[in-house]
């Protein structure tokens, strides 16, 4: 049995053999602790009445004020509900289209076609959220394209954006519109995947293209579908802020704040309550965390894949 | 039963379905398109989805932008940012995709775990604010190419690409007594062309669509890079955006103009790219989904 060498020993050998590896590793290791560990430091703040002029170190502790401040206020209940409402419903919609838009482009017997539509699809998916909010706001203004279409229905083409009962279903078809080709990606190669000796006992055993759907193609698409939506419900928190700060107005908070759009306004925006703003931030992360690290257990257990 | 007449059936439905989807992913596109070289005050007017440009096709908005001193400095600007943290976060992601994908590397698991555990919480706004401001990083160019220009996910898709080079292609050129570096641009970098053009797409894209940390990092108005004066000029509507000296009257009548011809010069870029790089995409997106 060869003795195992101690501790020492081994780094001397690595360091020696991987010189090279440890000093080209060194700034990235050193950007990773500057510019995401030290922030995490950071949090300390969330505890603190924190004043620039003061610094982390003499600013004065106040326990669990901002927590308090913040789940007793009239925000706590609205923030988590917008940011419920908007990631279901952007669940609700985009999961079955994608899923749908995946298995139609499959059954496309002509590979041009195809790839033609798939090229197309992507695209939205480079041009930047501003861009696109930009569109969103020219297509849904006051006799805009789309608010024209509505109006054609409720007979009055004003604005949607700024009307509180539109706001969630324009940020997530914007978002739709933007990610419905990219998100077919995974399930065209899970799709391509399949191994084509299931459809040939499939069509002996007499089925048709639509029996082969339905018993081949959908069950082998399953895990795939499964460890998406495990992971998509647990990112239900984050929400994209950027578009909301991007497209909200203070007549439709209501419906269109979501915490970290709130983090951005108090702390940055109109306010600079850093501790506050922070210990709301923290809120969100630590729940976000904590929703992950179920979701891919659970996505474990279910179909054996996983995040990490 | 291949050609049954319900098969034929759906094939016309499917083709119908998959063009409509297709063209609601371009019209908006094709749209501004349109409207960059539309007639602006028939522009002004029209209020629906343009198939073609209105009157006659002018290419005022893209002869005032390009004159419009503030513009042309934002994409000068943007260009830098772009090559510098573009430039940067391929080297940083090689290096380290490298290192992680050695297996005599003592410490692949723990940096693995260092980098991988960013994705999962972070500081937060706040907190990544304060560290920059005290670092006396507000209103410097290191404020905007720093903060996101390594992608932790960015670094494990090439990692997952590396290790699945050949054993004995690295092994061979480490023998032959190259070091880790002659290595890395000899070997893994020539090897590895796909799936780094892929990556430089994704860190390319990013740093060109990125606007918000920017927004809250940089205050000056010289620094700024298209996407900011893009949003004044289409979100917020601002005059700042635009000082189009000496068109009082046509004013509002170019604005609607020039915007459209700023977008179009902001996406144009990525357009052209794409569909060069397409092929080696989806690849790269799957990896990205594999688990080790």
């Amino acid at each position: 049995m060869v003795k195992r060498k101690s501790f020492w020993e081994r780094l001397k050998r690595d360091f020696k053999m991987n010189k090279a590896i440890y000093i080209m590793l060194l700034p990235v290791l050193i950007y990773f602790i500057m510019y995401h560990y030290v922030p995490m430091l950071g949090l300390v703040t969330a505890f603190q009445d924190y004043k620039i002029k003061l610094g982390y170190f003499k600013s004065p502790f106040v326990g669990l004020k901002h927590f308090d401040r913040f789940f007793g206020s009239m925000y706590f209940v609205r923030l988590l509900a917008n940011t419920f409402a908007i990631s279901l419903k952007d669940i609700f919609w985009s999961f079955p289209l994608t899923i749908t838009f995946a298995l139609l482009l499959n059954e496309v017997g002509s590979k041009r076609f195809k790839s033609v539509i798939q090229t197309v699809t992507y695209l939205p998916y480079f041009i930047s959220m501003i861009v696109v909010c930009g569109l969103v706001m020219d297509f849904t203004k006051a006799g805009g394209m789309i608010s024209s279409l509505v109006g054609l229905f409720t007979g009055s083409s004003d604005s949607l954006l700024t009307n509180p009962n539109y706001f969630q279903s324009i940020f997530v078809w914007s978002g739709i519109w933007q990610g419905l080709g990219y998100g077919t990606i995974i399930y065209i190669s899970a799709l391509a995947a399949i191994n084509p000796e299931l459809y040939e006992a499939a069509k002996i055993d007499g089925a048709n293209r639509w029996k082969q759907t339905i018993h081949v193609t959908i069950p082998c698409l399953i895990p795939t579908i499964v460890v998406m939506l495990v992971l998509r419900i647990g990112s239900i928190m984050s929400v994209s802020y950027q578009k909301i700060i991007l497209l909200y107005s203070p007549a439709v908070y209501e419906k269109a704040d979501v915490i970290s759009s709130y983090v951005y306004r108090v702390g940055l925006q109109e306010g600079t309550e850093y501790s506050f703003s922070t210990a709301v931030g923290l809120f969100q992360s630590v729940v976000n965390l904590i929703l992950i690290v179920a979701a891919n257990k659970i996505s474990k257990k279910l179909t054996d894949s996983s995040l990490w | 039963m291949k050609n049954s007449l319900s098969r034929n059936i759906f094939v016309v439905c499917n083709t119908i379905i998959l063009l409509l989807i297709g063209f609601c992913s371009v019209a908006p596109i094709w749209h501004v398109f349109c409207a960059s070289v539309s007639d602006p005050s028939q522009l002004l007017a029209y209020n629906g989805l343009l198939l073609k440009p209105l009157g006659n096709i002018n290419f005022e908005g893209y002869r005032m932008a390009l004159k419009n001193g503030s513009i042309l400095k934002g994409y000068i600007n943007t260009l830098i940012y772009v090559t510098a943290s573009t430039t940067l976060g391929l080297a940083g992601s090689i290096v380290t995709a490298y290192a992680l994908s050695r297996k005599d590397f003592m410490w692949k698991s723990q940096v693995t775990f260092l980098l991988a555990f960013t994705m999962l919480f972070n500081g937060g706004l706040i907190p990544t604010y304060l560290l920059v401001r005290n670092l006396k990083l507000l209103n410097t160019v290191w404020a905007i190419i720093l903060p996101n220009c390594l992608s932790v996910y960015n670094i494990m898709i090439l990692k997952t690409s590396f290790s699945s080079l050949p054993d004995g292609l690295v092994d061979a050129a480490r023998i032959d007594g190259a070091g880790h570096f002659k290595t890395i641009t000899s070997v893994v970098v020539p090897c590895s062309k796909g799936i780094l053009s892929v990556i430089g797409l994704f860190y390319v894209v990013q740093n060109w669509n990125s606007w918000f940390h920017t927004a809250i990092y940089v205050t000056e108005r010289k620094l700024y890079p298209l996407q900011l004066l893009l949003r004044e000029i289409v979100i917020m509507n601002s005059k700042s955006g635009l000082e189009l000296a000496g068109e009082n009257g046509e004013l509002s009548l170019s604005r609607e103009l020039v915007k459209y011809a700023v977008i179009v010069i902001s996406i144009l870029p990525m357009m052209i790219v794409y569909p060069f790089i397409q092929r080696y995409f989806v690849s790269g997106v799957m990896l990205g989904s594999i688990k080790e």
